[in-house]
């Protein structure tokens, strides 16, 4: 069976700062990122979906000790957010200093932006990175 | 199925920049296990092998044939397991059930890790890799990272204000240093620290601080397994293995239904409980992964001993030590004890056994008739595997 939504399709549209998902025909889930399987329901009969890029950031972290060959990004934020149509997913908020992220960011409003992650040497080439900024401009 | 027992246990010394290969500290650890279970190279049968990042440490791949010609296991079927920190679990489960199947009647399990040949920044990003490559380590998710955001969730869903979490992280990290002087295999067998220097210590992923996180490790621990009638021909005192679970997980952001808890986790206790016919009040020492000193709180959660977002007070109150409710991680646990990940799952049950079987007195940390001990062990952010072990059977 072939995926509905491959990662490079998925990736192509992120750098058009389009958010891609999956809509499920049987119980009308949405998953996001793509998978083969509905992830509430595991039918295989899903539809793409353009999602709104909205949502809320549910947890965060500031990366002080990056991994081989992203030292000089660090200190960088990582948020997980739960988008409108209902899945989380994982990117990065650029529009603060990472120094000042506390708890107050959870419950916050956001829309998506997207950056790239060029690769490394075990990465397979460059992925789209989900990246963030607060919906209000704040 | 049959019984299957425990009859051997090895461990080496756990280190950071250890002078020994892969090879060598796992065929220490195996001789170990072998003379106290009694067994020559003959017996063997299989070997099972935990070894997580050999191919980025020593350019090592397929260890596992290696240590069975060098301990002169001749041809037998070696198997390697990955399943990132967990892989020594997985490798006694499967040993568990090949055993219990009668396939086979002794089999050596046990793992290996050489962490710190790759040094913390290769580290950092190899232990990266258990995440979703594709969708969640473009954003530069780390391994602390995954326990810090759960950290923040777990703050925030439960309403343990941040600065309580901070403290029951903090007593979390003091008590595995504790424990961990007074086991010789550990790391750091000669460092306790204080609240304060957990509290203080350098930011890694906030609200995570150095002390919050397990070191990366050396090491090895093996164990000889065997069939209930084979045991009793080997050893006064088998450590039966009563009970195995193993899930998987999907990708961290997939499991937000469930988070912080790591739903995976309580779908292999169960697993392992019900198989034993016990349940969380019958664990008299539990050694849990506690790669993060979040990650402690957490597994307590899932295994049972602690309702959602209670766990913290497990500590407070100090029924984490010998004479309280629950005994957890008396070795010093990931934490003190060190963490070579191929090799944690062994060193648990090698932990869980020599408790059992009553091992630890000289060693100041014996949990006084321990007749019923669980494993637990994470692997990446949601490979789970539990064991649970029992002389009473």
């Amino acid at each position: 069976m072939e995926y509905k939504l491959s990662f490079k399709d998925y990736h192509k549209a992120l750098m058009k700062n389009k958010l891609m998902g999956l809509k499920c025909k049987a119980c009308g889930t949405i998953t996001c990122p793509p998978q083969m399987s509905c992830r509430n329901c595991t039918g295989f009969d899903l539809e793409v979906v353009e999602l709104t890029g909205k949502g809320k950031i549910t947890t965060y972290t500031t990366i002080y000790v990056a991994p081989e060959g992203r030292e000089n990004e660090a200190p960088y934020i990582i948020v997980l957010v739960e988008l409108e149509e209902g899945p989380w997913i994982m990117g990065n908020l650029y529009d603060m200093d990472p120094a000042r992220a506390d708890l107050d960011l959870i419950g916050k409003p956001v829309e998506l932006g997207t950056r790239i992650f060029p690769g490394d040497k075990y990465s397979d080439g460059p992925a789209a990175r989900p990246v963030f900024r607060f919906t209000d401009g704040k | 199925m049959r019984k299957v027992a425990i009859v051997g246990t090895g461990h080496t010394d756990f280190v950071s920049d250890g002078p020994k290969t892969e090879v060598e500290m796992f065929c220490e650890a195996a001789t170990e296990a072998m003379e106290e279970a009694s067994v020559t190279p003959k017996d063997i049968q299989a070997l099972y092998c935990g070894n997580v990042f050999g191919d980025f440490a020593e350019g090592q791949g397929m260890i596992q044939s290696y240590i069975a010609n060098e301990l002169g296991c001749h041809h037998i079927p070696a198997t390697r397991f990955e399943g990132a920190c967990a892989s020594a679990t997985l490798a006694i489960r499967d040993a568990f059930i090949w055993v219990a199947s009668g396939f086979y009647d002794v089999v050596l399990v046990g793992g290996t890790e050489k962490a710190t040949a790759m040094g913390t920044p290769l580290a950092t990003r190899t232990f990266a890799m258990g995440s979703d490559g594709k969708y969640e380590f473009p954003a530069g998710i780390t391994f602390p990272g995954f326990f810090a955001l759960l950290a923040n969730l777990y703050s925030a869903n439960y309403d343990v204000p941040m600065e309580r979490l901070r403290e029951q992280m903090s007593m979390v990290s003091v008590q595995s240093h504790f424990y961990g002087t007074k086991n010789p295999h550990a790391q750091f067998k000669h460092k306790e620290v204080t609240a304060e220097q957990v509290s203080k210590g350098f930011m890694v992923a906030s609200p995570l601080r150095l002390l919050d996180c397990c070191p990366f490790s050396d090491g090895a621990a093996a164990l000889v397994v065997a069939s209930e009638e084979k045991a009793r021909e080997l050893t006064d005192k088998p450590v039966y293995i009563t009970g195995v679970g193993q899930a998987s997980s999907p990708r961290l952001s997939a499991q937000a239904p469930f988070l912080p808890r790591i739903r995976a986790r309580e779908v292999s206790v169960k697993q392992a409980y019900d198989m034993a016919g016990v349940g969380p009040q019958d664990i008299d020492l539990c050694e849990l992964h506690d790669c993060f000193s979040i990650a402690s709180l957490i597994a307590a959660e899932n295994l049972g001993f602690a309702e959602n977002g209670k766990a913290g007070e497990l500590w407070e109150k100090g029924e984490t030590k010998i004479g309280g409710k629950i005994p957890i991680n008396i070795s010093g646990g990931l934490k003190a004890k060190g963490h070579p990940i191929g090799a944690t799952g062994a060193s648990q049950a090698c932990e869980v056994a020599r408790q059992l079987r009553g091992d630890m007195d000289s060693e100041g940390r014996q949990v006084e008739g321990a007749k019923i001990g669980l494993v637990d062990t994470l692997g990446g952010d949601g490979i789970i595997s539990n064991l649970v072990l029992q002389t009473n059977v």
